[in-house]
C-alpha cells in the first residue's frame, strides 16, 4: 500500500530526530529540533514543519502551534535583505509606524514577507537599545537612525545598487 | 482515601484529596460559573470565570484548575467576584458577532446563558473585532472562528478522545485562533468529521453544515418523490428537542412527524442495519473459514471510516465491505424500490436522518454514486437539523400519535433497532453469526458482555467449542488501542466493532445539545446510558430479535437480492476504501 517516504530534510537533521524520539518525552525536543531546522533553512516551510511532525510523531497540528506561537520561528523565507523597523516605544513615539508604512507601500509587502524576487524582506523588533538614534531602521547588519518616510525610497534603492 | 477540609462560603467541607475547589463547591451546592471546563476533558483553565477568593491570596484563582488543600478558605461569591466574571464575559462579548438571533446555537449556547446567567444587560466596548471568514470547506462540518472564544475544548476532545489531533491553537495574543494545521481549510486536514468538535463547544464556532435548505426545496417541488430514513439513534434522542425525559424512546412520533412535513414515504435505516448484519455475516464467516482477512472490523460508522483511511490504511483490507446501512437503504430506494413502484430513480429524493455529522461527507463519496451520476442519498440531515425543521413547521411533536413506518422497508427486528448503541452492532452479528454457524437457535440471544459504556470491551465467545474473540471500541483513541494490538499480532481477534463517537450513534456529533445545565455536556455517560437504554428497550421489547428471522429481509432477498454475497449485493450492498491524505499521525 506504502511506499518508503521521502524527506526533504537533512539526513543529520532526520538523525538528529530520531534521536530526540529515543528520549522520555520526544515532544518536549519538539522546539530544540524547530530551531536546528529554522538554523539550517533559514525558516519553517510547510513541508519540513510536516516532516518534522511525521518522523518525531508529534501532531502536525502541535507542531504548526508551536512553531506560530514563538516570534523567533519564521514561516515565510526571508530576503536577501531584511528590514528591521524598531517598534520599541522611543521610536514608536518618534514615528517608527510611519517609517514601517513606508517601506511596506514602496516594497509592496506586509510585515513578515518577502518581495517577489526574494530581496527584502520587513519585520517589526522590539528595542534594540539605541533610543537615542529613533527611529532606528537595521538592514541586515547596517544601521539606519533618526530615518523619516521621505528617506525610505533613497535607502532601499541604495542597496539595491550596492547588491 | 485521605480527606481534606475545607471552609467554602463560610460551610465546612470534606472532600477526597486531589479534589478540585470547583468540586468540593459543587459538592455543597454552591455552583461556581464556569466556561472552558467540560468534565470529561483535561483542565484548561483559560476562561477564569470559575475565580473564586481564597484566604491569603492576592488574585483570584480559578476554581476548576486549583485543589482544595488542608485547611483553605474559600469564597465562591461576593460582588468583587461576580463583577470580576460579568468583565470576563463583556471582554469576550465585545469581541464576538452580535447575531444570537439567527444563530443555530440560540438557547443552548453556553456563552449566551453565561451572559444571561452573570447579568450582563450591555456592551461596553465598541472596538475592533476579529475577523475570520467563515470555513465552509468540509461538508460536515463548518467552522467560524469568530464565534469562538479559544476554551480549546474542541481542541482537547479531537485529540484526547478522539486521537485525530486535528485542531490547535495557532498564533498568539490577538491573533490566536484555533484551525488545522498550517490554516488549512477543514477538508484538507486529518479531520475525520466526527462532529465531536461541535458537541462540546460551547458556541455555534463549530457547527454542522445546514442541509435544510436543500431538503424544504425538494418536499415543495411537486416532481420529487421525496423518501426518508431515520437512524436508531434518532428515535432514542430527538424527544429531547421537546425537553422529552432522556432516554425516552419516540419512534412512533418520529414517523408520524416525517409524514406530517410531507415526506412521501418514511423507510427504517433500523431494516438495513438488519441486511447490513445479512451481509456483514456472511462475509465473517466466509473469513473464519478461510482464515484470511481477520479480525473483520466493522464499517457502519462514517467516522471510523475516514479514520482508517487517514491513519490506518495498511489495516483497510480487515474492514468490511460493507456499505452502511444508510447507503444500503438509499441504495435499494432508488433500485429494488424504484422498480418495484415503477419509479424513475431519478425523480426519488433521498433523505437520511443520522445522528453523525460525518455521515453527510459519506453520502457524497464518489463510491455513493450511481453510475447514472446521481448520488444515492440526496441529503442527510442531524437529528438537531430534524428538530429545528420540525418546529420551523410548527409541528407539535410531544402530541403527535404513534405511526408506523412504510413497507416494505420498515420492519427491523430488535438487533437492528440497537445499531446505534456501542456494542449493538457486535450483538446483531453475533445473534446471527451464532446461529448460521451451528444451524442450531440460541438460547440466550442477549450478549451482555459486549454491551458496555466504557470505550472498550474485549470478550471471547464460545461458538459451539469455536472461540471467537471479540473487540468493542468507541471513540477512537479506544480504537487505537485495539488496531495496535491487531498490528501487534499478540492476539487473534476475529471481529471487532468500531464506532467513532464516544458511546456510539447515541452519541454521535449530530445528537441533540441540552439547555438544561444537568445535560450540557454531551460526553456525559448518564445520557448516553440513557439513550442506549431506550434502545435496549426497543430491542427487549420485540419478539423479532434477530435479523435473519425478520420477514422482510426475507422478501428482499427473495424479491430481488438472492442471497448475502450474492452478485447483485456485491453490486448493491458493497463499496469500498482508499487511503487518504494527509496521513495521520498516529
Ligand atoms: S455562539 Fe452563542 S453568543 Fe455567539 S451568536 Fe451564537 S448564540 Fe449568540
Ligand atoms: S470533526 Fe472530529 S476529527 Fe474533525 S476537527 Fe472535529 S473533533 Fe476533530
Ligand atoms: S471552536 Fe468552540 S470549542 Fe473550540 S476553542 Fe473555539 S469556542 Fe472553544
Ligand atoms: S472554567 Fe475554570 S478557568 Fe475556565
Amino acid at each position: 500500500m506504502c511506499c518508503e517516504v521521502k524527506y526533504t530534510l537533512e539526513n543529520d537533521i532526520i538523525e538528529y530526530i530520531e534521536e530526540c524520539k529515543k528520549e522520555e518525552h520526544p515532544e518536549s525536543y519538539l522546539i530544540a529540533v524547530l530551531h536546528k531546522v529554522q538554523g539550517r533553512y533559514g525558516f519553517l516551510s510547510e513541508i519540513h514543519i510536516d516532516e518534522v511532525a511525521h518522523i518525531l510523531e508529534v501532531p502536525t497540528a502541535t507542531v504548526y502551534g508551536v512553531a506560530t506561537f514563538y516570534h523567533y520561528f519564521k514561516l515565510k523565507p526571508r530576503g536577501k535583505y531584511s528590514v528591521s523597523v524598531c517598534l520599541g516605544t522611543a521610536c514608536f513615539v518618534k514615528g517608527a509606524d510611519s517609517v514601517l508604512g513606508a517601506f511596506k507601500s514602496e516594497l509592496g509587502i506586509e510585515m513578515g514577507e518577502t518581495t517577489s524576487d526574494g530581496l527584502f524582506s520587513i519585520e517589526g523588533t522590539r528595542c534594540i537599545g539605541v533610543c537615542a538614534l529613533a527611529p532606528v531602521v537595521t538592514i541586515n547588519e547596517r544601521v539606519f537612525s533618526n530615518v523619516s518616510p521621505g528617506q525610505v525610497p533613497k535607502i532601499l534603492h541604495d542597496i539595491k545598487d550596492t547588491d | 482515601m485521605k480527606y481534606i477540609n475545607a471552609i467554602i462560603d463560610d460551610i465546612n467541607v470534606s472532600v477526597e484529596e486531589g479534589k478540585t475547589i470547583m468540586e468540593a463547591a459543587d459538592s455543597i451546592g454552591a455552583h461556581v460559573p464556569r466556561l472552558c471546563y467540560h468534565p470529561f476533558l483535561s483542565t484548561e483553565g483559560s476562561c477564569r470565570i470559575c475565580s473564586v477568593k481564597v484566604e491569603g491570596f492576592g488574585n483570584l484563582l480559578p476554581a476548576c484548575a486549583t485543589k482544595i488543600q488542608e485547611g483553605m478558605k474559600v469564597t465562591t461569591n461576593s460582588p468583587e467576584i461576580r463583577e470580576t466574571r460579568r468583565d470576563l464575559v463583556e471582554l469576550l462579548l465585545d469581541n464576538h458577532p452580535r447575531a444570537c438571533l439567527t444563530c443555530e446555537r440560540d438557547g443552548n449556547c453556553e456563552l449566551q446563558n453565561l451572559s444571561y446567567k452573570l447579568g450582563v444587560r450591555h456592551r461596553v466596548f465598541d472596538g475592533a473585532r476579529k475577523r475570520f471568514p467563515i470555513d465552509f470547506s468540509n461538508v460536515s462540518v463548518v467552522r467560524d472562528a469568530e464565534k469562538c472564544i479559544l476554551c480549546r475544548r474542541c481542541v482537547r476532545v479531537c485529540s484526547e478522545i478522539q486521537g485525530v489531533h486535528n485542531l490547535s491553537q495557532m498564533f498568539r495574543g490577538v491573533n490566536t485562533v484555533v484551525t488545522p494545521a498550517f490554516q488549512a481549510p477543514m477538508d484538507e486536514s486529518v479531520c475525520i468529521k466526527c462532529g465531536q468538535c461541535i458537541n462540546v463547544c460551547p458556541t455555534a464556532a463549530f457547527i454542522e453544515k445546514n442541509d435544510t435548505d436543500v431538503v424544504w426545496e425538494a418536499l415543495k417541488d411537486r416532481n420529487k418523490f421525496v423518501v426518508v430514513q431515520t437512524a436508531p439513534a434518532i428515535r432514542a434522542a430527538i424527544g429531547e428537542g421537546w425537553d422529552i425525559p432522556h432516554g425516552t424512546h419516540v419512534t412512533g412520533k418520529t414517523v408520524a412527524a416525517l409524514r406530517r412535513i410531507g415526506f412521501d414515504a418514511v423507510f427504517d435505516t433500523d431494516f438495513t442495519a438488519d441486511l447490513t448484519i445479512m451481509e456483514e455475516s456472511h462475509e465473517f464467516i466466509q473469513r473464519i473459514k478461510s482464515g484470511e482477512g481477520l479480525p473483520l472490523i466493522t464499517s457502519c460508522s462514517p467516522g471510523w471510516i475516514n479514520f482508517v483511511e487517514h491513519f490506518y490504511p495498511e489495516l483497510l483490507p480487515n474492514v468490511s465491505t460493507c456499505k452502511s446501512p444508510m447507503q444500503m437503504l438509499s441504495t435499494l430506494s432508488k433500485t429494488y424500490y424504484a422498480e418495484k413502484t415503477g419509479k424513475d430513480p431519478k425523480d426519488i429524493f433521498m433523505v437520511a436522518i443520522m445522528p453523525c455529522v460525518a455521515k453527510k461527507f459519506e453520502a457524497k463519496r464518489p463510491e455513493h454514486q450511481a453510475e447514472a451520476g446521481y448520488p444515492y442519498t440526496d441529503a442527510v440531515l442531524t437529528t438537531r437539523e430534524l428538530i429545528w425543521m420540525l418546529k420551523a413547521y410548527g409541528v407539535d411533536f410531544p402530541n403527535l400519535p404513534d405511526e408506523d413506518f412504510d413497507n416494505p422497508m420498515g420492519i427491523a427486528s430488535g438487533a437492528g433497532d440497537i445499531f446505534g448503541s456501542t456494542g449493538g452492532v457486535m450483538e446483531a452479528a453475533l445473534r446471527t453469526s451464532y446461529e448460521l454457524i451451528t444451524g442450531e437457535s440460541i438460547e440466550n440471544l442477549e450478549f451482555k458482555n459486549v454491551r458496555a459504556i466504557e470505550g472498550l470491551k474485549e470478550a471471547t465467545i464460545d461458538i459451539k467449542g469455536t472461540q471467537i474473540n471479540v473487540a468493542v471500541a468507541n471513540g477512537l483513541n479506544n480504537a487505537k488501542t485495539i488496531l495496535e494490538k491487531v498490528k501487534k499480532g499478540d492476539k487473534q481477534y476475529h471481529l471487532i466493532e468500531i464506532m467513532a463517537c464516544p458511546g456510539g450513534c447515541v452519541a454521535g456529533g449530530g445528537q441533540p445539545l441540552s439547555h438544561v445545565e444537568k445535560y450540557i455536556y454531551p460526553l456525559d455517560k448518564e445520557i448516553i446510558k440513557l439513550r442506549q437504554q431506550a434502545l435496549y428497550n426497543i430491542d427487549s421489547g420485540k419478539t423479532l430479535r434477530k435479523s435473519h428471522e425478520n420477514p422482510a429481509i426475507k422478501q428482499i432477498y427473495n424479491e430481488y437480492l438472492e442471497k448475502p454475497g450474492s452478485h447483485i449485493s456485491h453490486e448493491l450492498l458493497h463499496t469500498s476504501y482508499q487511503a487518504k491524505s494527509p496521513r495521520g499521525i498516529k
